[in-house]
């Protein structure tokens, strides 16, 4: 099976701990992971923002560098969330919707990955921390992830989940949302934020950089002592000396 | 997308209470209030628990809603052969048909119609149609009093306000704030305010009742609205809690409803459905208090049908955008949109607030202001407005569309197009990364212009030093 890496243009500029994450634990579970270096961006930025056109250029350029990959794996909720969900309404051309939905159904979160195609929920992973999950909004309602990311955190070895209280509740960030509209984004991730610290948690744990990086921002801004931390890094976690640890990001 | 020209609409206008303020700006004061936050929170909280539960007690909600929106989809797509068979059905049953191109139409026909009966006052049944075409003020123009008797818009009215909500129109009110309206302002309107009226919710209750009595008994002239039409019986249909709609509904000589033309549903049995739909989604009930239905004119009385177009066939018009149609103003997508919870509606400066506002008005209204462009832009894409949605109006998607229709601000597009530009050659963009990774000491903690938006509530990341297509490349994909 030739297994790609989609990192995510987010991801691969601000966050390359949760790639490397990625790439530590799939070679672990026996899968050699690509990363083929044409792939930039999904386009979701622009697409969101009304550029429907250069949105439309991105998504032709991911279906080239992905289409002849048996599957795709993606960190991000969000951009795997606009590649299923908004490629195939892009697709106003013969050959391009052709391209689209050949590529789109092998497009997997890393949570599906892992437990849809290669069956497993415990994935040796060990993390003693308290930690409660976000599921953020395009993870739920976009990819429909269901309860799989819970079900791999459970098995975490050490690990204490505690329920997120309001966790469906959209964080606020919303990519171009939170520097339009700045007040309710705002006042949206207090919420959020308020949620958070009432679970006691040591760590915020999401699918999803982007909305990791909006209440982080919040929480570090009010020196709340939580840091926020992407579910394939949690998962990538071994006990010392156990496994291959995974590069430090220096 | 294509839009076709389907016939001839007219100047659409609709009330907007604010001038010039964008979204973002409204909203700013708006999060400010911590007494419409409170209000907000805990009347959205409440429905949205109470909508949750009773949905979820009927298995079978998924195939209801698809029923819904292919149902509103079937009749959209034949609204020209439904109209005519209703207005035939109408006229059958002793009632007028009158067609209104726009909100001036609607209008005038309407103050004609209430000048012919001789009379100054007239109640009115909660109608979202007529608030849309202004039609108290229009009236107010020639001398006739409306008086609203559902009960929030009766506290907007007293308090000289907006609606804030489309089912519950004070929303952004809470008992004592109305205790003080009906005081200062009951008597302006009629009988005044018991003495030493308290805050409590069944005297309040008691006093708009004594308050609206009066004017029931004394009035001869109804406007209402309605939430369907039969077409094949040509019967309307209002849902409501107070029983106040039926007062107006049966008591009066001369009833005139004025009905946006999507509101059809072909058949008794297609109402079904959506007498299922809408309490539980609105109020979050199994079933609404009253259900009024009328058949034509009822011997005595007459009736009076005005179909509303102002810029529903353009909609109609439009391939993705006509969804918006489907609409039953319910108003689930408001209480559980986590903007609108922290906005109110008065930001959105539209009679239809919220995330349905915020794709109806820009297609109704057009993006010609500030304000009307900065709608589609009014939400966060997070898909609970979609999720909730008992016609299954894909809210999102239709947003981001008019996001494309939208122009945009200079300093953006050309932000846009330096990304475009860099995501175009992976070559550019690792250059950019690496750019960055020099410069990542020197980014400051607030960030100047639009982008202040960020920094001013939030750190930025740390910018690694090495982005992970290098790493990938440096070690060979962690191999070295």
């Amino acid at each position: 099976m030739r297994v790609a890496l989609f990192i995510t243009c987010v991801n691969d500029t601000l966050f390359p701990d949760t790639g490397k994450a990625v790439v530590t634990l799939l070679r672990r579970l026996g899968v050699d992971v690509d990363f083929p270096e044409a792939q930039t961006c999904c386009g979701q930025m622009h697409l969101n923002t009304g550029y429907r056109d250069e949105g439309v250029r991105l998504a032709r350029r991911f279906v080239d560098v992905f289409r002849d990959y048996d599957a795709v794996v993606v960190p991000s909720g969000s951009c795997g969330a606009m590649v299923r969900e908004q490629y195939p309404r892009l697709a106003d051309d013969g050959a391009f919707a052709e391209a689209v939905a050949g590529t789109v159904p092998r497009v997997y979160d890393l949570s599906e990955f892992l437990v849809d195609v290669l069956g497993v929920t415990d994935v040796g992973a060990y993390f003693p921390h308290r930690v409660t999950y976000h599921p953020t909004c395009h993870s739920l309602r976009g990819l429909h992830l269901g309860d799989r990311p819970r079900r791999l955190l459970e098995q975490v070895k050490g690990l204490e989940l505690v329920p997120l209280p309001g966790a469906e509740e959209c964080c606020g960030f919303g990519g171009t949302f939170a520097v339009k509209n700045p007040d309710i984004s705002a006042a949206m991730c207090s919420d959020k934020v308020r949620n958070v610290l009432d679970t006691g948690a040591e760590v915020l744990c999401a699918a999803d950089n982007s909305c990791l990086m909006h209440i982080g921002g919040t929480l570090t801004r009010q020196k709340a002592g939580v840091r926020v931390m992407h579910l394939a890094e949690i998962l990538a976690s071994t006990e010392p000396g156990n496994t291959r640890e995974r590069e430090d990001s220096r | 997308m294509s839009r076709t020209f389907l016939g001839m609409p007219g100047t659409v206008s609709m009330m907007g209470y604010t001038g010039k303020e964008t979204f973002p700006e409204n909203a700013a004061k708006a999060v400010r209030n911590s007494q419409l936050r409170f209000n907000l929170r805990k009347a959205t909280g409440t429905i949205r628990g109470r909508r949750a539960s009773v949905v979820g007690e009927l298995p079978d909600w998924p195939d209801l809603r698809q029923a819904g929106k292919a149902i509103k989809d079937h009749t959209l797509r034949n609204l020209d052969t439904y109209l005519v068979r209703l207005e035939e059905a109408v006229t059958k049953a002793g009632g007028h048909v009158h067609w209104a191109r726009d909100a001036a139409e609607a209008n005038r026909i309407v103050t004609d119609l209430v000048k012919a009966t001789g009379e100054t006052q007239v109640v009115k049944v909660k109608s979202m149609a007529t608030q849309e075409i202004g039609l108290n003020e229009a009236l107010h123009a020639e001398g006739i009093t409306a008086y609203e008797t559902d009960l929030a818009e009766l506290i907007v009215q007293l308090g000289d306000d907006w609606p804030s909500h489309i089912l519950v129109p004070a929303i952004h009110r809470n008992r004592s704030e109305i205790r003080d309206i009906f005081v200062r302002h009951m008597s302006e309107w009629g009988r005044p305010a018991p003495e030493r009226l308290t805050d409590d919710p069944a005297a309040l209750a008691e006093a708009a009742r004594l308050h609206l009595r009066e004017r029931f008994l004394s009035t001869k002239v109804a406007i209402s609205g309605a939430n369907f039409m039969v077409a094949e019986t040509g019967t309307l249909v209002v849902l409501e809690s107070e029983g106040n709609g039926r007062m107006c509904l049966t008591l009066p000589e001369t009833l005139i409803s004025v009905v946006g033309i999507e509101k059809l549903v072909p058949t008794w049995r297609d109402l079904e459905v959506f007498l299922q739909l809408l309490p539980r989604s609105s109020t979050g009930e199994r079933m609404n208090p009253y259900t009024s239905m009328w058949t034509g004119a009822t011997e005595g009385q007459e009736f009076h049908l005005v179909l509303l177009d102002n810029g529903r066939t353009g909609v109609l018009a439009d391939d993705l955008g006509r969804q918006a149609l489907r609409c039953i103003r319910c108003s689930a997508c408001l209480n559980v949109c986590p903007v609108y919870e922290r906005s109110g509606g008065h930001a959105y400066g539209s009679v239809y607030p919220g995330p349905i506002g915020a794709i109806l008005t820009p297609q109704l209204r057009g993006m010609g202001s500030e304000l009307d462009r900065s709608l589609p832009y009014a939400s966060s894409l997070c898909g609970a407005c979609y999720e909730v949605c008992p016609v299954a109006i894909d809210i999102p998607s239709v947003l981001v569309e008019l996001r494309g229709r939208s122009r945009h601000p200079v300093a953006e597009r050309a932000g846009m197009a330096a990304a475009g530009w860099v995501f175009e050659r992976p070559g550019r963009l690792a250059r950019a990364q690496r750019m960055g990774g020099r410069m990542r000491r020197l980014v400051p903690k607030r960030l100047p212009g639009p982008l202040g938006g960020w920094t001013d509530t939030r750190d930025l990341p740390a910018i690694p030093r090495e982005s992970f297509r290098d790493w990938w490349n440096r070690t060979d994909g962690g191999s070295r």
